[in-house]
């Protein structure tokens, strides 16, 4: 058979394309369910790991319900719009966020751990090579940082991808996103040994300063989101 | 087995290691090269699925080989490995979704690599379906290999670790040593490869030119 003449390749390109598009609708669909709770189980253990909860070895799901005590989706004036489990959940708060401020729907998380009350906040933001994302808990006075939780779609490994590491996380801790004139000012990424202005701050990684800037500015816009609830003090009533 | 294992495939395999290494000699590869060798985690990993991949591509062209048109083969070999590298993220997704999470930026890298093409245009276009995929193992061991050792020496010299394990001592950074932030910048990859075509050059007097 000639396989130079044009109506094989024609005929060849056009088998080949559809024989591999249906095996690859056959295999995203054959795998979609397991990866659909693949990804739910993730963002269990992301909210889970803004509380510092050691997640080695143990359920996910069954610690996400013992700790996980209420979901809120609320709008930016801080009205509680739903708190029914599981719907708070299902919103796609980067998808949200890039909403008009009147049209926004934010889900908050609140968890007990060891009898206290803690806030878990959705992050959204963008890096130097793709978006990152994360869950920053609060401690009852809705100023403390709890913990924190980040993570990313492509940053450098060994430069900005350290923000996935637990030793960059933990900077957070302890600090404050309320300065001392109760301005919600969020908390700074500086360069190593650079002062911040009337805020809290953790140092940057070196080599890593557009993706260390990403965090601070994702910090600041995600909070800012929340400001008005952060400002009803003590506890969660309506 | 003695057919399965001639001295032609046994040459086929271990050319690929030194004398004939996808990134030392033939210069393939050397992008991801730079990407990923900042850890040794990920250097292994990709080490890993190239070989499997460039292993499984070879297979398949090399069945392939006879019937595809000739002036439509790069998109044919395109196609491949495309289809090979989307199904593979597919199932890890699914199966091991934490070393996807971890890979997320690597295996779609493995698409845009040098030493598939290379290997397919250069090899399993022409040879049998067992020799495609030796050659495919051998090359991928051979790239595998530069990976982990330039990773080897980026980690430890870079974040004085190893697979994310402190192994220079506290008592060490207390007398006054630094890691070298350099070895975790692109650049010292392109210069460690270099030194490692230098050694190698240096000892195989064939390869000099």
């Amino acid at each position: 058979m000639n396989t130079n003449s044009n109506t094989y390749t024609f005929i060849y390109a056009t088998v080949m394309v559809v024989v591999v598009a249906l095996m690859l609708a056959f295999v995203s669909s054959a795998l979609k369910g397991i990866q659909t709770e693949n990804i739910e189980l993730d963002k269990k253990k992301q909210i889970l790991s803004s509380l510092n909860i050691n997640l080695e070895g143990e359920d996910a799901a069954a610690l996400y319900d013992q700790y996980i005590v209420q979901e809120l989706i609320i709008n930016t004036n801080a009205d509680i719009r739903s708190d029914v489990m599981g719907e708070a959940f299902a919103l796609d708060f980067g998808k949200e966020i890039s909403k008009e401020a009147s049209e926004r729907q934010l889900p908050l998380y609140v968890a007990a751990v060891e009898g206290a009350t803690k806030y878990i906040i959705p992050m959204q933001g963008a890096g130097l090579w793709g978006s990152i994302w994360g869950y920053v808990s609060l401690d009852e006075d809705k100023n403390t940082v709890y913990g924190t939780y980040f993570s990313h779609a492509s940053e450098t490994p060994g430069l900005g991808a350290e923000i996935a590491d637990k030793s960059f996380q933990h900077k957070f801790i302890g600090k404050k996103i309320f300065n001392n004139q109760d301005q919600l000012v969020s908390i700074a990424v500086t360069k190593p040994g650079q002062k911040a202005d009337n805020q809290d701050q953790v140092d940057g990684i070196s080599g890593g300063t557009i993706t260390s800037q990403g965090v601070e500015a994702m910090l600041l816009n995600c909070l800012t989101q929340y400001e008005a609830y952060f400002k009803i003090k003590g506890g969660t009533e309506e | 087995m003695s057919k399965l294992m001639s001295a032609k495939t046994k040459e086929i395999l271990l050319g690929p290691l030194a004398k004939n290494n996808p990134i030392t000699v033939q210069v393939l590869g050397i992008c991801s090269a730079l990407a990923v060798t900042a850890k040794l985690e990920p250097a292994v990993v990709m080490g890993i699925s190239v070989t499997i991949i460039v292993a499984f591509g070879n297979v398949i062209i090399s069945l392939l080989r006879n019937t595809i048109p000739n002036r439509i083969r790069i998109i044919v070999q395109l196609v491949v490995i495309a289809a090979l590298v989307t199904i593979v993220s597919e199932i890890l997704k699914a199966f091991a979704y934490d070393v996807s999470v971890q890979l997320s930026v690597y295996i779609g890298l493995i698409i845009t690599n040098c030493i598939l093409m290379g290997r397919l245009e250069a090899f399993a276009m022409s040879n049998r379906p067992w020799e495609s995929f030796i050659d495919g193992l051998g090359n991928g061991f051979g790239y595998a290999w530069i990976l982990v050792a330039v990773a080897f020496f980026r980690e430890l010299l870079g974040s004085g670790t190893l697979f994310g394990y402190q192994v220079i001592p506290q008592a060490l950074y207390d007398a006054g040593y630094h890691n070298n932030g350099l070895m975790i910048l692109p650049p010292m990859a392109l210069i460690l490869v270099a030194c490692i075509i230098w050694v190698h050059r240096a000892k195989d007097k064939e390869l000099q030119e």
